[in-house]
């Protein structure tokens, strides 16, 4: 989901930006946008809150599509939801940022001796 | 450099334009000679560039080499070079070898300035959905960056 989208959604009065208008809920997003799939433990980690407190503020996030539970094993972990065109547009802009150092690159050893 | 419209509106391709300072006789050497393409691509190739063969490269990932192939399609002096290959195939634990290839053009045509480089990867839709989000896990950017920035932005 780009920011882009997000701002598409607060227009159409979808719950996304409702759900992100806490500041703890910002801080678990902020937590799951770098430290990927992380438990209830860790997301409660450095909060002034217990953690029944933090897995009410998920399911507020889950409802609105932002985050997902997931099982690894015995643990149950949470990440940040992304649909597969999001994925697949991410990829490309992978891919993109790839080209364009491989072609400035190129640029430096072609353009040096002419 | 340029991404096109068009490829904005699809996961399949990406297009991209360059001008570079130099002759297309040039540039193609920098394609063609597979020392020359390694190093600006960022792989070590086994042996020269010839249609229709299938040429081994390695590049280092994280202390490790990792193993894939080209194939050279198509090979048109100072105007074309066609191969397929197997993008971020980058993780040693896997055999991309039956997976599926993208196919990369580089056109060249000569402009004033020098020559236009148009570079076109193609057949992403047919990459496998998680090897797409690894390669994405790999590199770690994208759209959790933009919600961390709007987190950030909003003094979260």
């Amino acid at each position: 989901m780009s920011a882009r989208s997000l701002a598409a959604q607060a227009r159409t009065g979808a719950p996304i930006f409702a759900a992100l208008g806490d500041a703890t809920r910002l801080r678990i997003v902020a937590k799951l946008s770098s430290g990927g799939a992380l438990s209830i433990v860790r997301l409660t980690e450095g909060e002034a809150m217990t953690r029944q407190a933090i897995t009410k503020h998920l399911s507020v996030l889950a409802d609105a599509g932002l985050v997902r539970g997931v099982r690894r094993g015995r643990e149950r972990l949470w990440e940040l939801e992304r649909t597969p065109l999001d994925t697949a547009r991410r990829y490309l802009d992978l891919v993109s940022q790839r080209w364009n150092g491989a072609l400035a690159r190129l640029a430096a050893i072609v353009e040096v001796d002419d | 450099m340029t991404t096109t419209p068009k490829a904005a509106a699809t996961t399949d391709r990406i297009e991209k334009q360059r001008v570079l300072r130099a002759a297309p006789a040039r540039v193609w050497r920098a394609l063609s000679n597979a020392r020359e393409f390694g190093t600006w691509f960022g792989v070590e190739l086994s042996d020269d560039f010839v249609p229709g063969a299938t040429i081994r490269g390695t590049v280092a990932y994280q202390g490790q080499d990792v193993t894939f192939t080209f194939h050279i399609e198509r090979m048109e002096p100072e105007r074309l070079l066609a191969f397929r290959w197997h993008p971020f195939a980058v993780d040693p634990a896997i055999d991309y070898s039956r997976e599926p290839t993208t196919l990369v053009e580089l056109a060249l045509a000569p402009v004033p300035e020098g020559t236009l480089l148009t570079v076109t990867e193609s057949g992403f839709d047919q990459i496998p959905p998680a090897r797409r989000a690894k390669a994405f896990e790999m590199n770690g950017a994208g759209w959790a960056e933009q919600l961390q920035n709007i987190a950030r932005h909003v003094g979260a």
